[in-house]
């Protein structure tokens, strides 16, 4: 800082503690609960420190799932379509707007900028406003209880397309000429600079696509209403609402701990790309 | 807007954006084209024939106690979320900028519940807050507070809050620190010479050169918290305990998967969009003339 006061160096430090216990205290209550067998958890509190059943719960849930009357099959599979689903939907839509970004900032066509503004408007749209229309048109496209029905309309995003619009924007003029000098094609030019050029934007967004992917809730809840299409999110919700009859704390603290590991080891992992990511496609 | 040096041809650019086009016109256009054409349609009791109605159905719902009270629930917890959620983030984010030992540390244990999914935020504070073996509920109870969410109206609001403004604190962390990176250090160190302590320096300059990331924020929150929040309302209070926890995007969805009145919850869709498409004007414009100092 500009001046040495060791008593606002303190402050700082006491107030990013105190910020950190509220941000972390609900990973650290469901980790312990996971770590616990039944019998603990049916004794009052929640315990707060870890118990010795972590390898138990989480073989039990992933391979057995919670049993009779859970309604939720195993998460094991339940993850795999969650895989499924996130990098679906991140693939898609990074292939779907860099091509579209593409050709609204190298071509000249008529109704461009009508194409651009009807892109535009889905920028805030999300899927939860027109959640039943939505159900119908997938309904009779006959695509309910598939990977695709369950992926591909969320696959249109603004945001991607405007990201990379931004950034082919930045691209120098020369590199198109220079392409074209040597006899380059649209497609030649787009594969062998503009795709390597923009390989820290690809990787960003595929961070924050394969996140949104992953966590989706509302839509697989009604359109993979069979459990062979269950995502791990959608499929704990089921769990907590069966636990008024068998309450398995222990076991639901497990799925959710396997549910929200994924996300969040890409968001730690990729940090840096994160961060430029998130702040660049927002802007 | 678009390159100096272009490329010719017709039919590959069309080409390249069909794909986008396709799927925004039968996943987005078509779908809400339907939504806007029942919401000026009423059907009839056995559900055989519609009729074009007007605006019934939009002063049908807002003279809809039930629809209201999901207005105000909805205004209540926006409101309150977000500047729980910005106020800690923006404290937090200036304690943690230029920050020199361990800021890599801090950075990453804060950051981590932007990739936590609403639903299992409703989960795990769920849990925490559960009356019979919750541990702040434990806390709470020791303290002589009632608390039972499960029952209490007031509880189960401030909960839901608590939960999505826990998961937005990281998301807006994010930005102000790097809006706060941005700031020049010449201006902070001119106003420390000239003797301005850290509290005035915040208040005098690092604030106001802020209003553009602050804005900026405010809609985007706003536009999380009325959509996004569905799966931690969902997770945990199922809009209860009746529905005060119920707001606008899940009375949609629970209005709609009850099926008795189209109309009704097309109309609801309707302004939803209206809603969005209002906030989405506000933040180009803010785009487009963006503040600059």
């Amino acid at each position: 800082m500009v001046e040495n006061r060791p008593w606002l160096a303190f402050a700082r430090h006491a107030i990013l503690a105190a910020g950190i216990l509220f941000i972390c205290l609900p990973l650290w209550i469901t980790f312990v609960a996971s770590t616990h067998d039944e019998s603990r958890m049916v004794k009052g509190t929640a315990p707060l420190w870890i118990g010795d059943h972590l390898v138990e719960n989480y073989r039990a849930v992933l391979l057995k799932g919670l049993g009779e009357g859970a309604n939720a099959p195993p998460v094991w599979p339940m993850m795999v379509n969650s895989l499924i689903v996130a990098v679906v939907i991140a693939v898609g839509k990074i292939a779907v707007s860099i091509l579209s970004a593409f050709a609204i900032v190298y071509f000249r066509f008529p109704f461009r900028m009508g194409f651009f503004w009807m892109i535009f408007v889905t920028l805030m749209l999300p899927v939860e406003v027109r959640i039943f229309p939505t159900f119908k048109v997938v309904a009779d496209l006959d695509m309910l209880n598939s990977y695709g029905g369950l992926t591909i309309p969320l696959i249109a995003s603004a945001t991607a397309t405007f990201l990379f619009r931004q950034f082919f924007l930045t691209v120098p003029d020369e590199l198109g000429e220079a392409a074209r000098m040597d006899g380059a094609g649209p497609m030649r030019f787009f594969k062998d600079i503009l795709l390597p050029l923009s390989r820290t934007n690809i990787a960003a967004l595929f961070v924050i696509q394969f996140i949104y992917g992953w966590n989706q809730y509302l839509w697989p809840l009604i359109v993979g209403t069979d459990e062979k299409y269950y995502t791990v999110v959608m499929g704990i919700s089921r769990m907590v609402n069966a636990v008024d009859t068998a309450p398995q704390w222990n076991l639901v603290m497990a799925t959710a701990m396997l549910a929200l590991v994924p996300p969040v080891l890409v968001v730690l992992v990729m940090q840096q790309l994160f961060v430029k990511g998130l702040v660049e496609a927002e802007k | 807007m678009i390159k100096r040096a272009t490329f010719g041809g017709l039919a590959l650019p069309y080409a390249l954006l069909l794909p986008q086009v396709v799927v925004t016109l039968v996943f987005f256009f078509w779908p809400a084209g339907q939504a806007l054409l029942q919401s000026v349609l009423i059907e009839d009791a056995f559900g055989l024939k519609s009729s074009f109605a007007g605006l019934a159905n939009f002063e049908s719902i807002f003279s809809d106690a039930n629809y209201l009270n999901s207005l105000r629930v909805t205004f209540v917890f926006t409101a309150a979320s977000c500047s729980l959620s910005m106020t800690v983030a923006l404290l937090l984010a200036a304690m943690a900028d230029r920050i020199i030992r361990g800021a890599g540390a801090y950075k990453t244990l804060l950051i981590w519940p932007y990739a936590v999914a609403p639903a299992l935020a409703g989960v795990l504070w769920g849990f925490m807050f559960n009356p019979t073996i919750g541990v702040v509920a434990y806390v709470l109870q020791a303290l002589g507070i009632k608390w039972n969410f499960y029952v209490d109206g007031d509880q189960a609001l401030f909960l839901v809050t608590l939960a999505a403004a826990w998961k937005q604190v990281s998301y807006n962390f994010i930005f102000f620190l790097a809006g706060l990176a941005a700031i020049p250090r010449s201006v902070i160190e001119a106003a420390a010479i000239d003797g301005a302590g850290p509290f005035k320096r915040f208040w005098t300059i690092v604030f106001p050169l802020l209003s553009p990331t602050t804005f900026f924020l405010l809609v985007l929150n706003v536009v999380h918290l009325f959509f996004d929040s569905f799966g931690i309302v969902h997770a945990l209070t199922g809009g209860g305990p009746g529905g005060d926890t119920e707001i606008l995007v899940f009375k949609v969805w629970s209005d709609g998967s009850r099926g008795t009145n189209l109309g009704s919850s097309a109309a609801q869709s309707v302004v939803l969009m209206a809603i969005v498409i209002a906030l989405t004007v506000m933040q180009f414009r803010y785009i487009e003339r963006r503040v600059h100092y």
